[in-house]
């Protein structure tokens, strides 16, 4: 081992870069790839700056940027008025990219699976069992619907998906909000867990009669069919990133710029979309690493929004670009 | 470390050394000690409050909804115990049978080399590689199986379906092979140790070889081999990664092989992330508890190690 | 096994000339040695077709500047995982001297000096918990004991994580290799009038090495391939690194981020990844079974 050591350290030392910024950020999973991606392009530009993030999860992003263990956090499930006043350093959330949760199903030769919004609650509530329930077949007359189980995929692991999730579907179900309730991580009735949105696409690929609910990138780079959901003007909408954007633009950003379009009103809005933070702190010590910070957040929202959809990500609506743009400002 | 630059010390230094290096040993041991101290001291801290709130509750409480801060880690507790024992009952006997081939000449060297070199490479795979492999391999084995045993079964619990594939047998399959190596690398060492005196004795009255290796051979490394299992059970229960990606993640009670379950482990790969407030301290308590968990399993594992030691003492 | 070795002439009282007998009990032995066969390689087939999977997976993107280039963001294809290796190598490293000497001076105290005593015990007893304790927990531990107090996800945390991890597994395969060596050996250096001291460097470790180093490399190679302890400590990092305190990369953990990537080339590039860990984790072993050979 001590072999391999010493040349290993002498190749580090002598190609790493041992000037310039170095940010540290965590948290959120679901933006992970964009940050990442980010970072690199903006690299590009600035080679002085390096933006180092990792994925960990929203509360762990949180957690770590509570504990002053990482530059910036990054959060689906944004920070609570508490954690907001805990901030040792203070507290600043911008939005800095959305996205769609989609509902992934499994079922060979049916692709344009419609889903009411009682079949959705009845199906995460376990008590729809079978594909041919009346209660599916009603929004999709015609179709071949099996006479199969219906196996139900969720997250495992604690995450922003499933707060988001969840939160749509308390809302529409009061049952489903009295039974099971909404939060990063719910004991769901029925069904299999996978570790992350690819655990979830996983099992919604191995399985046959499969529904999960996974990020719309991830449905999308996997080639997994998915479901129309009904939102609350009655029309089955297709999750695309307009259908997230006219969901998006339907909000009214509070002060904290900490809202979820949790159930939008738009007729043409994909019911169940969120923005996910950016966690910067209001005053920094070191001036030049707020600087470099800002630099670089200023960067993800205005060229960095270009790359959004490529990844499968929504991009911000203007007027949430202005209004987190003031946000950053007030970093210092 | 040669004795050579010792011998060429000044006499006093020299005369001194062994001591100092005693009491080196003895500050090391301290120090083995110390960690695990530290180790339970933090873990305690955190679960300190959900120690308060739930009490033995926990133990025995079947349903987990951090929302609702319900804790009850039996399920949990259940498919810990239950993957572990599948993974050691489907290891265990070509784990010894790989270790007698390679501490015997029963094969030529260059073949016995090979081996040892394939059982050493099993255990440079990683976790996260092995729950890709199994993915890939085991579940969808694992699912047809399940349900054409299921389906045959006549609702016989164990075997009771809807068979998934990603299950307590998928997990305990993948498990088996992860802690193989374990058990070879540590039996062979065992079976490497007995004296050649005993097995030349054994040849010299006629034994045949089994008879040798039954009569004489094991029952000298039983220790060996008791240790080396019991290792293996230790790391089969603490095996994160790959589980958390095999075993479906409920936290719902089963007696079904084929049905999705959960490890403490895994509970803790899954949810530690994301944890908050008496979420942590549930989860740090779990984790007590896994620790607690091995710690008997350990004790058992000792009083046989004892037992057999006294038992083949006359043949030692 | 089951029967208990009350007279170890058992087997062989009525001289075996019955010719029957001798045919049943060759007939036996061949049965065993069928058994032995068959079982070895079940065991061999998963692994085959891991190795399969893992070489085949893994060859396709496997060049040099892997070895020289930056992970691929999302959505871009080329680059590598130079800086993942370097971590990796530098945090067993770590770990492995934050862990070996005390494991092997504590076996030595626990076999030689002190063997029934109560602090020899409770070393015993400590290390045989400590293997219980999964990975995952030394990674929170590394997290509350270096990170919480250093203030960043660093190479060190991830170093102490694995060094606790890799401690038990050393100590009671170093344990087990002293024991292995023959009481006669140290009596015959005793009665040469060697002290204890002599004893043990000339006769004991010589004697015990091949088999603590085995135990080495049975931590070691667990400790690679570890992921749970490394994901809250050393995290992962994008670039090269510059010190040991800050976020650090490593192939485990970049296995585990890309293959849970939804981009089919950071999924192919984790396959090469393990690839790349498995060859680097052997060649340990390999250069270590040379060593041995040398010895003997």
């Amino acid at each position: 081992m001590k072999k391999l050591i010493l040349p290993a350290v002498v190749f580090a030392v002598g190609v790493s870069m041992v000037n310039g910024q170095q940010l540290s950020g965590a948290g959120a999973t679901f933006p992970a790839p964009l940050y990442q991606r980010w970072a690199v392009e903006y690299n590009k530009q600035v080679p002085s700056i390096q933006v180092n993030y990792q994925s960990v999860g929203s509360g762990a992003g949180v957690k770590n940027f509570l504990q002053g263990v990482v530059d910036f956090g990054a959060s689906d499930a944004a920070m609570t008025d508490e954690e907001i006043a805990d901030a040792p350093r203070g507290a600043v959330l911008v939005p800095a990219t959305a996205g769609s949760i989609v509902l992934a199903y499994n079922l060979p030769g049916i692709t344009n699976l419609k889903l009411s919004r009682a079949a959705l609650a009845g199906i995460f509530l376990g008590k729809i069992t079978k594909w041919n329930d009346p209660a599916i077949v009603g929004a999709n007359p015609g179709m071949a619907l099996p006479d199969r189980p219906v196996n139900v995929a969720y997250r495992s692991d604690g995450s922003g998906t499933t707060y988001v999730f969840t939160q749509h579907l308390s809302a529409i179900s009061p049952e489903f909000d009295e039974q099971i309730g909404f939060d990063k991580s719910v004991a769901f009735p029925a069904g299999i867990g996978g570790k992350g949105n690819e655990g979830v696409t996983a099992l919604v690929k191995q399985a046959p009669g499969t529904i999960g609910y996974v990020e719309y990138g991830y449905a999308e780079q996997n080639g997994l069919t998915v479901a129309s959901i009904e939102n609350k003007a009655g029309n089955f909408i297709v999750p695309t990133p307009e259908s997230g954007a006219a969901a998006l633009a339907s909000v009214e950003l509070p002060e904290n710029l900490r809202i979820w379009p949790v159930d939008p009103t738009t007729p043409d809005a994909y019911p169940i979309t969120t923005f996910t933070w950016i966690l910067l702190a209001k005053k920094y010590d070191d001036p030049a690493k707020a600087k470099a910070l800002k630099d670089f957040v200023s960067y993800g929202l205005t060229e960095g929004q270009s790359l959004s959809v490529q990844l499968g990500y929504i991009p911000l609506p203007e007027a949430v670009v202005s209004r987190a743009n003031k946000a950053l400002s007030s970093v210092e | 470390m040669s004795m050579a630059g010792i011998e060429g010390m000044h006499d006093a230094v020299a005369r001194r050394w062994p001591d100092f290096f005693q009491w080196l040993c003895r500050a090391a041991s301290l120090a083995v000690v110390g960690v695990l101290l530290w180790i339970f001291w933090e873990i305690f801290q955190q679960a300190a409050p959900a120690l308060d709130k739930l009490g033995l509750g926990f133990l025995s409480g079947a349903s987990w909804q951090p929302n609702r801060d319900r804790y009850g880690v039996l399920p949990f507790l259940v498919g810990t115990g239950a993957t572990a024992l599948i993974a050691l009952l489907l290891a265990f006997p070509p784990g010894l049978a790989i270790a007698i081939f390679l501490s015997e000449d029963f094969l030529p060297r260059p073949v016995r080399q090979c081996i040892r070199f394939v059982v050493e490479l099993l255990a440079a795979i990683p976790s996260v590689v092995y729950g890709l492999w199994g993915i890939f391999v085991v579940i969808p084995i694992v699912q047809s199986l399940g349900t054409w045993v299921s389906e045959r079964s006549g609702g016989f619990p164990l075997f009771a379906g809807p068979a998934y594939g990603n299950s307590l047998l998928t997990a305990g399959i993948v498990l088996a092979l992860m802690v193989l190596p374990t058990i070879t690398a540590i039996s062979r060492a065992a079976l490497v140790a007995v004296p050649r005196v005993l097995r030349e004795g054994a040849y010299a009255l006629g034994a045949t070889r089994w008879e040798t290796i039954l009569g004489v051979i094991l029952p000298t490394a039983a220790p060996g081999v008791v240790a080396a299992t019991i290792l293996a059970l230790g790391r089969a229960m603490g095996e994160t990664m790959a589980v958390a990606m095999l075993i479906g993640n409920s936290p719902r009670l089963s007696a079904s092989l084929f049905a999705p379950s959960g490890t403490l482990a895994s509970l803790l790969a899954n949810q530690f992330g994301e944890a908050e407030g008496m979420q942590v301290s549930a989860l740090m308590y779990a984790a007590l508890l896994l620790v607690a968990l091995t710690l008997l399993v350990n004790f058992g594992g000792e009083l046989v190690l004892r037992y057999t030691e006294r038992r083949t003492a006359g043949i030692r | 096994m089951d029967k208990p070795l009350t007279h170890t002439t058992d087997f062989f009282e009525d001289g075996s000339l019955e010719s029957g007998k001798m045919m049943g009990r060759s007939l036996v032995n061949r049965l065993l040695t069928a058994l032995c066969i068959v079982l070895s390689f079940a065991a061999m087939i998963p692994l085959g077709s891991i190795l399969y999977l893992v070489v085949k997976n893994g060859l396709p993107l496997l060049s040099p500047s892997v070895f020289t280039s930056l992970p691929p963001a999302a959505g871009m294809t080329g680059g590598g995982f130079g800086n993942a290796v370097v971590g990796t190598c530098i945090m067993v490293g770590l770990g492995l001297a934050m862990s070996v000497l005390p494991a092997v001076l504590a076996a030595i105290f626990i076999c030689e000096y002190s063997p029934n005593g109560r602090l020899a015990g409770a070393v015993r007893f400590v290390a045989k918990l400590l293997t219980g304790i999964p990975s995952i927990i030394c990674g929170v531990f590394a997290f509350a004991a270096v990170v919480t107090v250093t203030g960043e996800f660093s190479a060190l945390a991830g170093g102490v994580a694995l060094a606790v991890l890799m401690l038990p597994t050393i100590l009671l395969t170093s344990e087990q290799a002293l024991l292995g060596v023959q009481k006669a050996y140290r009596e015959a250096s005793y009665g040469l009038g060697a002290t204890r001291f002599q004893t043990i460097f000339r006769v004991v470790l010589p004697d015990a090495l091949p088999a603590i180093l085995t135990g080495v490399m049975l931590a070691v190679a667990r400790a690679a391939g570890e992921t749970a302890p490394l994901i809250f400590t050393a995290l992962f990092s994008q670039f090269w690194m510059s010190s040991l305190m800050e976020p650090t990369a490593s192939l485990s953990v970049l296995i585990y981020n890309f293959s849970t990537m939804p981009f089919e080339y950071q999924v192919k590039m984790a396959w090469t990844a393990s690839l790349v860990l498995v060859c680097l984790v052997t060649a340990v072993n390999v250069t270590a079974q040379l060593v041995f050979a040398k010895k003997h």
